[in-house]
């Protein structure tokens, strides 16, 4: 088996807020993060591909396609946009990194064709980076608390 | 979405420490064998960087794995405050019986970050330099006490 990775920088505006929640409660959770005039990240996107090769190409998928399912799913709809207003997936949830990669690969999951979606990686910053895999076996022997 | 997903969430910290590579049960000359210039009497020191992976299910009220402000202050009591600009050998009271290698810190720190309340940690990676890293992956699936007996 063989991963392929690709990468993908996009820019975007969020801010966390629970409308279900006091206002103090916001401040309490979310800090500075909670800011509703929002703040923004330079964001790294990286989507590993896994499986054989073709025999013919001896691709597992032809990166330029995958390079044109990226900026059509992620960079048109979040590239220079506010999470918050801007892009419907994020409706009633909260932007968080954790919610950016379980969005990211919602989208991508049904456009990969060829070889499966492994992980959807997204740094928030060069220190901090949220993954989101399949469960292995859909148990959920990796989510216990 | 399409099928039941797994996500977690790492973060990197930084320490400063210095270390010597020097085990008492080997000869002189063995040490030297093994550990090289790592084992020179007076120790050497490394930036080290220590990226901390939880897991678990996504909070619904914050739509998080675990929230930093938890886990950064955990991290830095248990790991970064003890570590930072320290003689492993002596100054960590793990490491005076236990040749302070990368690998070992690796499963020190996961040891000390386990009792996490916020979710489950899941690794421990430490790159050492720009060159090399160290991953302790615990012992997944095995009962929490056998995990922490070889953690040790």
């Amino acid at each position: 088996m063989i991963r392929v990775t690709r990468k993908l920088e996009f820019s975007a505006a969020h801010f966390y807020h629970n409308p279900q929640l006091s206002a103090e409660e916001n401040r309490r959770i979310f800090g500075k993060c909670n800011n509703p005039h929002g703040h923004g990240h330079n964001y790294v996107l990286e989507v590993t591909v896994a499986g054989e090769p073709d025999p013919a190409t001896g691709m597992v998928l032809d990166l330029k396609e995958l390079k044109e399912i990226l900026e059509r799913e992620v960079a048109e709809r979040m590239d220079h946009r506010h999470l918050n207003y801007e892009v419907p997936e994020f409706a009633g949830k909260i932007p968080t990194c954790e919610n950016i990669a379980a969005v990211i690969w919602g989208l991508l999951e049904p456009k990969i064709t060829k070889g499966r979606l492994d992980r959807v990686r997204v740094y928030e910053s060069p220190d901090l980076f949220a993954d989101c895999m399949a469960e292995p076996n859909g148990a959920h022997g990796g989510a216990g608390g | 979405m399409s099928g039941p997903v797994k996500l977690s969430l790492t973060r990197s910290y930084r320490f400063a420490a210095s270390h010597r590579l020097y085990s008492a049960a080997f000869s002189e000359e063995e040490n030297k064998r093994l550990y090289g210039k790592c084992g020179n009497r007076y120790g050497h020191g490394h930036n080290y960087i220590v990226w901390v992976t939880v897991t678990g299910p996504l909070d619904p009220a914050t739509g998080m794995v675990a929230n930093l402000s938890e886990l950064d202050p955990f991290v830095e009591r248990q790991v970064v405050e003890p570590f930072d600009q320290k003689y492993l050998n002596e100054e960590i009271r793990e490491f005076q019986d236990r040749v302070p290698t990368t690998e070992n810190v690796c499963r020190e720190i996961y040891r000390r970050l386990r009792s996490f309340p916020g979710a489950r940690l899941e690794s421990v990676r430490i790159q050492e330099t720009g060159n090399n890293s160290f991953e302790f992956v615990g012992e997944t699936g095995a009962p929490q006490q056998a995990a922490e007996g070889r953690a040790r």
